[in-house]
């Protein structure tokens, strides 16, 4: 016999239902039903945020480390237009985040009612999908589906507005048990023999092949299909930036980053190659260059779960879309192995000229970003820690510096690039990860200062996470821009911050500050041991540059390198 | 390049809103939209001309609409025989000297008059692209006061197996069990 419940007692039982044991929202009038259903379902946690924002990138972060869904809630008009930001930052990365909005009465919807906006118009863009909820008899079975959508195929968010009349019906609750059947939804599996047989060919019959490792590696779990793979074909591995961790930062086959700031003996093996292997990546512009000279002499086998990514920017040979490790194990019986000393012995070349060049050989006494990154994988690599970094130069360094071994250790917003990701990201992340693995942000002063109001969260649910503030002063990869293509007008890109130190004493957390790097490790080691979130404040050189840097439209191979000392 | 597309897609609110936003941030060149009832109950069809310069592009754009959850079906009909339609309703600037020539080039494109006063006439035309706008620059030089179009509609011709039968029938059996 079905109980009777209201929409606000259903839609906490549905999460329930979906192994959701943590929620990010902030509460608000067209909510108020939801917020008061907390009181009885305490197996869900909520954690209170300081913006809306951060509860969806909270969400996010929680999503990266975790695979399972996040899931963020907010209030009608500006709790849900301050998530449009982190919906879009979920969407162009591909993360599953499911964010519960309140919206006013189905009878006060299009008269500008307070605090009503058309959130579903708002959002229609940058949500996989999304729903307006007007029946609560419709409620159980659309957040079932919700679910089902963000975490299948190519994950995306999902928004679902519920209006606060049908959060205050009742229904017989039933939740369906049937699995969600869509007629216009079925996400990608397997590839033809014909796709396999061909694909062979090309891969068997390659001189100078590379795979190149995106997201989709790591959320297809298909790292050990991707190594079976290179290791019996000895083929080189290149990552992007969302595909760093895929595979393993030491094996002798990864090449590491690819693309504006990558390494430089990635993208010259991308350009010579004469075969290229895209499993789980978008050839994006980051990635490619100027697309009319991308490795022009390679015929080319993309593999992805999205099948509008196949052909779109670049024109491929084979395009199968499957899920990767599904078409990996079709594979990989048969794929020969191939000597290819020639290939390996060109590219170790490259490498060592980049090595020559690293600017960690520079002796000069400065204190630079690069160091201190440098320095904090050396303290925590054992760890393999989660390290939620921002966008901008430090993004860049930590990528060239930080050695991810495993899976779901770097979380930051590439496709997007939203400054003010990485502190709400790693609460949620902290609330994902195992307590034994540390939690580091890596974020810039301009980063920090776009959503800083998060650090009370971390204060308030006490969380074990600790903040790298890399402070040189600017907006750095702006400056760097307008230093090699603005004649060094710097616009608008210095700029100041409080005192990190007692800014965070003032919220309740442990301030530390490093300006020269003898002082580093023992720092590290304080904030470590403390119990609860640690800021420390990097003061580095504030002219840096990250190098190499290939300048938008410019060909791949056309890498500004470090000058020379 | 032309080309044209048959979208099925679930009979809800929004759905075409979803579908014309889709296009407007790809950047889609859309020609003409026409969308209406299929012969599935919760089901409509929609036809889609769209206009797009590189090749690379039309199959990125069935893709796209693919994509979007309430899009069951797509099919590219361009290099397919097909029968196209459409109607177009021509207000015609016409007084008793001109009435008979203006009736006498209806006939000849088998149009109807399906409005006479003092001064216009309307014509109502059904064919495809190129007969409707050959008419109406047959019009032209009495005088078009109004014109309204439809957009095409496209039907293959014979029997073509859809995709997935099983989909629709399992689809129409949810919609009308509801």
């Amino acid at each position: 016999m079905a109980e009777v419940k209201t929409g606000a007692e259903i839609v906490m039982e549905c999460l329930i239902r979906e192994g959701v044991d943590v929620v990010f929202g902030y509460p608000g009038g067209a909510n108020l039903p939801i917020y008061d259903a907390f009181n009885f379902y305490p197996q869900l946690h909520h954690v209170l945020t300081r913006h809306e924002q951060g509860a969806t990138h909270d969400a996010d972060g929680y999503a990266r480390v975790t695979g399972k869904v996040g899931v963020a809630m907010a209030t009608s008009g500006p709790g849900a237009t301050n998530m449009v930001t982190g919906i879009a930052t979920a969407k162009m990365d591909s993360s599953p985040i499911v964010c519960i909005t309140g919206q006013v009465s189905t009878a006060a919807i299009g008269g500008d009612a307070f605090q009503e906006t058309d959130v579903t118009g708002v959002t229609l863009p940058v949500t996989k999908h999304n729903y307006l909820v007007t029946d609560v008899r419709d409620l159980a079975y659309t957040i079932k589906e919700a679910f089902y959508i963000a975490r299948t195929g190519r994950p995306g968010p999902v928004l679902i507005y519920i209006p606060k009349d049908v959060q205050n019906d009742r229904c017989e609750f039933v939740y369906p048990e049937e699995p969600i059947d869509l007629p216009g939804y079925h996400p990608a599996d397997r590839a033809t023999d014909e796709q396999v047989t061909r694909a062979l060919e090309l891969i068997n019959s390659a001189k100078k092949p590379i795979i190149l490792a995106g997201h989709g590696v790591l959320q297809s779990g298909a790292t050990t299909e991707v190594l079976k793979m290179a290791e019996k074909g000895n083929i080189p591995i290149a990552c992007t930036l969302l595909g760093l961790g895929g595979i393993p930062a030491s094996h002798p086959l990864n090449l590491g980053m690819m693309g504006m700031h990558g390494e430089a003996a990635a993208n010259h093996a991308i350009q010579q190659a004469d075969l290229l292997l895209a499993f789980g990546m978008r050839f994006d512009d980051r990635v490619t260059g100027k697309l009319a000279t991308y490795s022009p002499n390679s015929k080319k086998i993309h593999i992805d779960i999205d099948a509008s990514e196949l052909n779109k920017n670049v024109r491929v040979d084979v395009a199968i879309n499957a899920d990767l490790r599904v078409v990996l194990e079709q594979f990989n019986g048969d794929v020969k192995a191939v000597d290819r000393v020639e290939w390996l012995g060109t590219i170790r070349d490259w490498q060592e000229d980049s090595n020559q060049r690293d600017i960690l050989n520079t002796d000069d006494g400065i204190f630079r970003a690069a160091q201190a990154i440098f320095d904090l994988w050396q303290f925590s690599k054992d760890n393999n820690p989660v390290v939620v970094s921002d966008v901008g130069q430090h993004q860049m360094l930590e990528a060239q510096y930080f050695q991810h071994e495993k899976p779901h250790t770097l979380i930051t917003s590439g496709g997007l690039g939203t400054m003010g990701f990485s502190l709400p990201a790693a609460i949620g992340a902290r609330f994902g990860a195992p307590d034994e693995q540390d939690v580091w942000v890596v974020v810039g002063d301009g980063s920090i200062q776009m959503t800083i109001t998060e650090l009370m969260t971390a204060v308030q649910e006490n969380l074990n996470i600790n903040i790298c503030i890399i402070n040189n002063g600017y907006l750095g990869m702006v400056r760097q821009w307008q230093q090699l293509f603005y004649d060094e007008r710097y616009a608008e890109t210095p700029i100041l911050s409080p005192d990190y130190v007692k800014l965070a004493e003032a919220y309740g957390m442990q301030g530390l500050r490093v300006s020269r790097r003898e002082d580093t490790m023992e720092t590290l080691k304080k904030a470590r041991a403390y119990k609860g979130p640690s800021l420390i404040e990097f003061v580095v050189e504030q002219h840096d540059m990250v190098y190499p840097m290939v300048p938008a439209g410019a060909d791949l191979h056309e890498m500004i390198r470090r000058p020379s000392a | 390049m032309k080309q044209t597309l048959i979208a099925l897609v679930e009979d809800k609110p929004g759905v075409l809103n979803r579908v014309a936003s889709l296009f407007r941030r790809r950047n889609f060149n859309i020609e003409s939209l026409a969308v209406g009832h299929s012969e599935t109950p919760g089901i409509s069809r929609m036809t889609i001309v769209t206009d797009e310069e590189e090749a690379l592009r039309r199959n990125v754009v069935r893709q796209n609409l693919l994509k979007l959850i309430n899009v069951i079906e797509v099919d590219d009909v361009t290099d397919q025989p097909t029968v196209v339609r459409e109607t177009a309703l021509i207000k015609v600037r016409a007084d008793a000297t001109k009435r008979a020539e203006i009736m006498n080039i209806a006939d000849i494109y088998r149009a109807r008059i399906v409005d006479v006063a003092t001064e216009s006439l309307i014509v109502e035309i059904t064919g495809d692209a190129d007969k409707i706008s050959s008419m109406a620059d047959m019009l032209k030089p009495f005088g078009i006061i109004e014109m309204a179009r439809t957009g095409a509609l496209a039907m293959t011709r014979g029997v073509v197996t859809p995709r997935d039968p099983a989909t629709y029938a399992r689809y129409a059996a949810k919609v009308n069990g509801q």
